[in-house]
């Protein structure tokens, strides 16, 4: 510990780092050795994938879309995939290794992480069939929506213009019922289970 | 309240007669409730050995988490919510805070639970759950809200109930040492900018978070409302971020890693950004905004009374600091009285309003509006819709409106 510190707690070895720190940067930061291509990503796909996300990343049922959607953020009802949204190749490789796939997480090598990347790329159009994905490519890749994002402006757009003295008194001419929730009647029934 | 309990509820009333607006009712019998013995007058009750932890009476069974299956895909990375109508104060208790887990509630035995600082630091430190109790404490009451609550309301009123358009908050006080501590004890190197929170469940979660903020005011927590963090609430640790949406609270804590950029993982990228309708997206919208909630009546609270003394009541809360002020109205926003506030006032924590009026009888169109200490007023969601559009997903701190019927059924509307 520092000194001037409490004295508490002790120093990480390197073995104990490298074991939890996975984490994975946009600039690459943290990617271990390894490749892998398209084809050796479909089939690690098909193996641990494909039976929630689906053959070519469509979804099953309720399950994330993984692949499609392009061109579709502007409008009513966006399909928000890696390939329409996700702004870094990073997030992918670093998410896939940590927490895919669900119930079985931190259980693939990095070259079936970097397959199953290629594989996922491949699939929303970003490269070629015969692409290998690896430390030396990553940052030849360029993802569709990489500028689609900008920090949080709420103070100029928002903060502002909703920081004044608000109405009190005839503040309306009228008022209406224009959308009701019981009409939709999504709300889950049972309370009465509870009681009983 | 379930339909049962309210049938049951009114038929006593009615009983007693008690119906009678702006005078002292007659009852025309005696009342059996107290002319009758009832069995817990005559017979013993359980010891002092029979609760070691104590439960709510069997009459408040219904008070309980709900969740929404058509929600999400499975119930392991998802969501349930508070009962926000059948709570008062300010208070949530520890069993019905909302739970949000990404690969179900880690169960951490705290003995194996390590906590490790690494990255751009003087000295990487691993400490035990013992080694952090060692640490000076402080003691903070804050609202946790997830960055999705009301989310499901964007684009119209959808779930009939607060504790489901409302109810993905809680309110505790947390104990647990300041963040600054700990990073201080490792030591920040200058470029040091960033912080990397990550958990120790299946879900791995990590967020960014600017060094600014670590090192103001967040916690690293191991108790709240005084006892163990719930599992489902990250024991044996977790991260507080006052003010700032839940999903960067993160659970089950283990690693706080030191970076000089920030790493843009799945959790600040695919989720938590939020889609405007030109098909740009916003990142980084840390701070939840100023909001509130009218939780009594509402939807799953309906006036059982008839006409007369009314107590209107709902929550507030700030990201931004103190909730000095809400404003209710029972007419749809055309007038708006100023609602009285009770209990404790402290910087990102919840409120308690009253509005206390006398009901006629006729339906209302209640509404509450937030104003907070930074002069923030709580903005309508049509408000919201014109700046963000429909597809954010996050962040809905719009104003909220119950209809009230003659019958003092409130339903989840929205009005011009």
């Amino acid at each position: 510990s520092r000194e001037g510190g409490f004295g508490l707690g002790r120093r990480a070895l390197e073995a104990e780092v490298a074991a939890w720190d996975i984490d994975i940067r946009p600039d690459g930061t943290g990617l271990p050795e390894g490749s892998g291509d398209v084809w050796t990503g479909e089939e690690v796909w098909v193996e641990n994938c494909a039976m929630c996300h689906g053959d070519f990343g469509e979804a099953v049922g309720r399950w994330p879309v993984i692949a499609g959607g392009w061109d579709t953020l502007d409008r009513k009802d966006p399909v928000k995939t890696v390939g329409s949204y996700w702004p870094y190749l990073s997030t992918v490789y670093d998410y896939i290794h940590r927490a895919m796939p669900f119930g079985n997480a931190q259980s693939l090598e990095p070259d079936q992480v970097y397959a199953l990347t290629a594989y996922i790329l491949y699939l929303n159009n970003v490269v070629e069939d015969d692409f290998e994905l690896s430390r030396d490519t990553f940052l030849d890749v360029e993802m569709p929506n990489a500028d689609g994002f900008f920090p949080d402006d709420r103070a100029e757009a928002e903060l502002a213009q909703w920081r004044t003295e608000p109405c009190m008194e005839n503040c309306k001419d009228a008022v209406e019922i224009t959308m009701r929730a019981r009409v939709l009647d999504v709300t889950p029934e049972g309370e009465a289970d509870a009681v009983e | 309240m379930s339909d049962t309990t309210r049938r049951a509820f009114l038929k006593g009333a009615a009983v007693a007669g008690a119906a009678v607006t702006g005078s002292r009712a007659v009852a025309q019998q005696a009342d059996p409730a107290i002319t009758e013995l009832q069995p817990w007058m005559r017979y013993l009750g359980e010891g002092v050995d029979a609760r070691p932890y104590g439960h709510p009476s069997e009459h408040e069974a219904h008070v309980v988490r709900r969740n929404v299956e058509w929600l999400t895909a499975d119930p392991v990375s998802s969501v349930n919510f508070t009962p926000l109508h059948e709570l008062d104060g300010i208070i949530t208790p520890n069993g019905l805070c909302f739970e949000r887990h990404h690969a179900g509630i880690a169960e951490v035995d705290p003995a194996q639970h390590r906590l490790m600082i690494n990255g751009l630091v003087d000295t990487p430190l691993v400490f035990t759950m013992a080694d952090l109790m060692r640490f000076p404490r402080v003691n903070r009451v804050h609202f946790l809200e997830c960055a999705a609550n009301s989310g499901m309301e964007w684009a119209g009123a959808q779930l009939n109930g607060c504790q489901y358009t409302h109810g993905m908050i809680h309110n505790v006080m947390y104990t647990g040492v300041p963040l600054r501590l700990l990073l201080e004890e490792a030591g920040v190197k200058t470029g040091g900018k960033w912080l990397l929170a990550e958990g120790a469940d299946a879900s791995a979660m990590t967020r960014s978070i600017p060094m600014e903020k670590a090192l103001d005011d967040c916690l690293v927590a191991f108790k709240m409302n005084g006892e163990a963090l719930r599992p489902e609430q990250g024991y044996p640790v977790r991260l507080v971020v006052p003010g700032w949406e839940g999903n960067m609270w993160v659970k089950w804590l283990r690693r706080l890693e030191v970076g000089d950029q920030p790493w843009e993982h799945r959790e600040e990228t695919s989720k938590y950004t939020d889609l405007l309708d030109n098909g740009r997206a916003r990142k980084w919208t840390w701070e939840m905004d100023a909001k509130s909630v009218i939780t009594n009546p509402s939807p799953q609270a309906p006036i059982t009374h008839g006409r007369g003394p009314l107590v209107i009541t709902g929550v507030a809360w700030s990201g931004r600091g103190t909730v000095p002020r809400v404003d209710v109205t029972t007419d749809g926003g055309v007038t708006w009285h100023e609602a009285r506030m009770s209990g404790p006032s402290m910087d990102k924590s919840m409120h308690r309003f009253y509005y206390e009026m006398d009901w006629d009888g006729a339906p209302l169109l209640l509404q509450s509006r937030a104003m907070d200490s930074t002069g923030y007023v709580q903005p309508t969601k049509d408000m919201l819709r014109q700046v963000r559009g429909e597809n954010s997903i996050y962040h809905n701190n719009g104003i909220q409106t119950w209809a009230v019927n003659a019958n003092g059924e409130a339903e989840n509307v929205e009005i011009s």
